[in-house]
């Protein structure tokens, strides 16, 4: 990018320098250590100058709102509003987690975002004996479409997205909110939100799957398909790195898996023969922001530039919103230590910062108690009040990619984008993300990765404050955590044979059947039925195991 | 986890995630392990627990010893001992040490 002159200028400049006051310096004081890598293990030099960018050119920084969107999918970005401040949340029964979203939407949070309990995320009823012990626990469970009811009874779903986390059993979470909203007289084309609905990932790192991956594809290709159709401001799928990271993915790792995962679902919706342009500016993406600040900035930056030339050189894209990566964050729940908890916020608030200057358009931030439990009430403010304070006291969303330009953040893009694209090629050499999963290949990554990790930690060559450094001796209830109800599963068991108890059971066994013979035709699509098996009051357990009759279920080989 | 065991020489066999108490007994019996290890990070460790070591008592394989992880508040530690699990790992419980607290509980419960 910069003026070749320049570039010489600076070359000799540093020469100079390396010469005389680097040499002089480092005689009197070494550098603490040999060498310094990021934490993908990428090279980091000690100061970087117009020669690191040298071949650069500014096209392919640009601006934002333009491809390739390096600089953030919109042109004003943060000026315009903020990012959407979407705190998780999900316990006990659909009106108990309905209270914390209340409290949460009072305390000036502008999304929701829903985690399930085990069972619904398994695709498991409350009262099937899997569920056992864990009913409500971890998330709500939402067995029927009474129980999506009242998870957002009194809460408007034209004006507030919401975003639920929700895997293999996503679709026919999908088809219970489209039903709620149709029961309620809303305007489909008005709903926004987000479902995960990210099997494949599944797969890699999460491992919640019911069916194996190809039917499984399927499904997320159904999704995909009907969102283009009825719901035009809602992204059916979030193509998520977040889970690969927490399971030892390294920011490369994170984004070539992410990346690849988001070709495959572009090639099983294509194959319908849908234009790319009718799904792709749908489709969103999910990312950590981990500890390596500039590496995390840089990734957020390098995952919109890579996305856009796929899309565009590779798919054909002509809409630039095809092309441009709008991406959820959570900072990284990996990070936070049961040790010295009050020492979680002030990580939070670093990967926070990391999300805002790559550019997110959602953001979650971790409860400081995540090591503990689920989040307490308090500790979800805290984690809020976090984001508010960089949106609103530290004047950094005022200019839009302020770290562009920047010789060793671009430096640091240039060079991830380089190894994802590496990696990239090694998918595709293997036949593409399916059979790359099918091999193992992502798993024995992130096993690899997984185990560096935490070596480099037990040595204490990776340093965690208040674990492997200034440790203290251990604090007994050093903070109030998240307490389980414990009738939560007698409550919700109870809900759920009510609902069995007063439907029409012959007309449930009747759209069973034919959700089973959709099933069987590979183009079929099976949101529709699924929607109306929902109406009828199908529980989620019911329409999952009818389906397992069709599809089989998924087994593992664990990689280690 | 499993890779640092297995670096300290051990036979390691690891059954994967979301597996019920039934198939992590059934795995352990028939592979006659000397030590059942589980990780627990949803929350139900009081219930799995207790259920772990009925299963493993009804398939006579009570010298099965039964170590636990993941995310266990400090306050349910002692019941889990009291439940009958051999040993509680915390998120600090440095990865090198493991490999020899396990060995510990095999030589304390002596040789089958």
């Amino acid at each position: 990018m910069p003026d070749p002159t320049d570039v010489e200028k600076a070359r000799s400049q540093r020469r100079a320098w390396e010469q005389n006051e680097l040499r002089d310096f480092l005689e009197r004081q070494p550098e603490s250590q040999q060498e310094y890598r990021s934490a993908s293990g990428l090279p980091v030099q000690r100061v970087y100058t117009p020669e690191d960018i040298a071949d650069t050119p500014f096209e392919d920084i640009g601006l934002p709102g333009q491809y390739p969107f390096l600089r953030g999918p919109y042109p004003t970005m943060y000026r315009a509003r903020p990012w959407t401040m979407r705190q998780i949340a999900g316990f006990g029964t659909g009106p108990d987690t309905n209270g914390r979203f209340r409290y949460l939407i009072a305390q000036g949070q502008t999304g929701l975002s829903v985690d399930f309990d085990m069972p619904t995320l398994m695709g498991y009823d409350s009262d099937d004996p899997r569920s056992f012990g864990e009913v409500g626990r971890e998330g709500v469970a939402i067995d029927t479409l009474d129980d999506m009811a009242d998870l957002f009874d009194g809460i408007d779903l034209e004006r507030i997205s919401v975003s639920m986390t929700i895997n293999p059993s996503a679709w026919i979470l999908l088809a219970m909110y489209v039903a709620l909203a149709k029961s309620r007289s809303l305007d489909l084309a008005k709903l926004s939100g987000t479902t995960q609905a990210d099997i494949l990932k599944e797969y890699i790192a999460q491992k919640e799957w019911i069916y194996p991956i190809r039917p499984s594809m399927r499904i997320v290709r159904d999704m995909i398909v009907y969102g283009a159709e009825h719901l035009p401001r809602y992204n059916p799928v979030n193509i998520s790195g977040y889970h690969m990271s927490e399971a030892g993915a390294t920011a490369i790792q994170e984004l070539a898996f992410t990346i690849a995962n988001g070709i495959a679902y572009v090639e099983q919706v294509a194959a319908t023969g849908l234009a790319v342009d009718c799904f792709a500016p749908r489709l969103s993406f999910y990312f950590v922001a981990q500890a390596d600040f500039f590496e995390e900035v840089a990734k957020f930056r390098a995952a919109r530039r890579i996305w856009a030339k796929i899309m565009k050189q590779r798919f054909g894209a002509r809409k630039p919103e095809s092309m441009r990566l709008r991406f959820h964050c959570q900072t990284a729940a990996m990070t936070l230590t049961k040790a010295q908890p009050l020492n979680n916020i002030v990580r939070t608030a670093f990967e926070a910062l990391s999300a805002v200057l790559g550019g997110a358009q959602s953001l979650h931030t971790n409860g400081l108690d995540e090591a503990y439990a689920i989040p307490s009430e308090m500790a979800m403010k805290v984690a809020l009040r976090t984001q508010q304070i960089i949106a609103e006291e530290t004047r950094i969303t005022e200019v839009v990619d302020p770290l562009g330009g920047s010789y060793y953040v671009e430096a640091m893009t240039n060079e991830i984008e380089e190894a994802v694209n590496r990696i990239l090629k090694e998918v595709e050499e293997l036949g593409g993300a399916v059979a790359a999963i099918e091999a193992g290949y992502f798993q024995r990554g992130l096993a690899d990765s997984a185990y560096t990790s935490a070596r480099a930690q037990a040595s204490g060559k990776r340093t965690v404050i208040g674990v492997n450094k200034y440790v203290e001796a251990p604090q007994k209830d050093a903070i109030e955590i998240h307490r389980n109800d414990p009738d939560v599963e007698a409550r919700q068991i109870q809900r759920v044979k009510a609902v069995r108890a007063s439907r029409d059971n012959s007309r449930v066994a009747t759209l069973l059947d034919a959700l089973a013979e959709q099933a069987r035709n590979p183009s079929a699509n099976l949101m529709p039925i699924t929607i109306e098996l929902v109406e009828a009051r199908a529980s989620m357990g019911e329409i999952v195991k009818r389906l397992r009759e069709v599809f089989g279920s998924y087994a593992e080989s664990p990689t280690f | 986890m499993a890779r640092s065991l297995r670096d300290a020489g051990m036979d390691v066999i690891y059954t994967g995630l979301h597996r019920t108490p039934e198939e992590v007994v059934i795995a352990a019996v028939q592979e006659d392990v000397d030590i059942l290890g589980v990780s627990v990070l949803s929350g139900v460790h009081l219930t799995a627990f207790p259920l772990i070591i009925k299963l493993l008592r009804d398939a006579d394989a009570e010298d099965i010893a039964v170590v636990a992880g993941g995310l266990i508040p400090d306050e349910d530690v002692p019941k889990l001992l009291e439940m009958g699990v051999a040993r509680v790992f915390s998120q600090e419980t440095p990865l090198d040490s493991i490999p020899q607290l396990i060995r510990d509980l095999v030589s304390a419960r002596g040789p089958r």
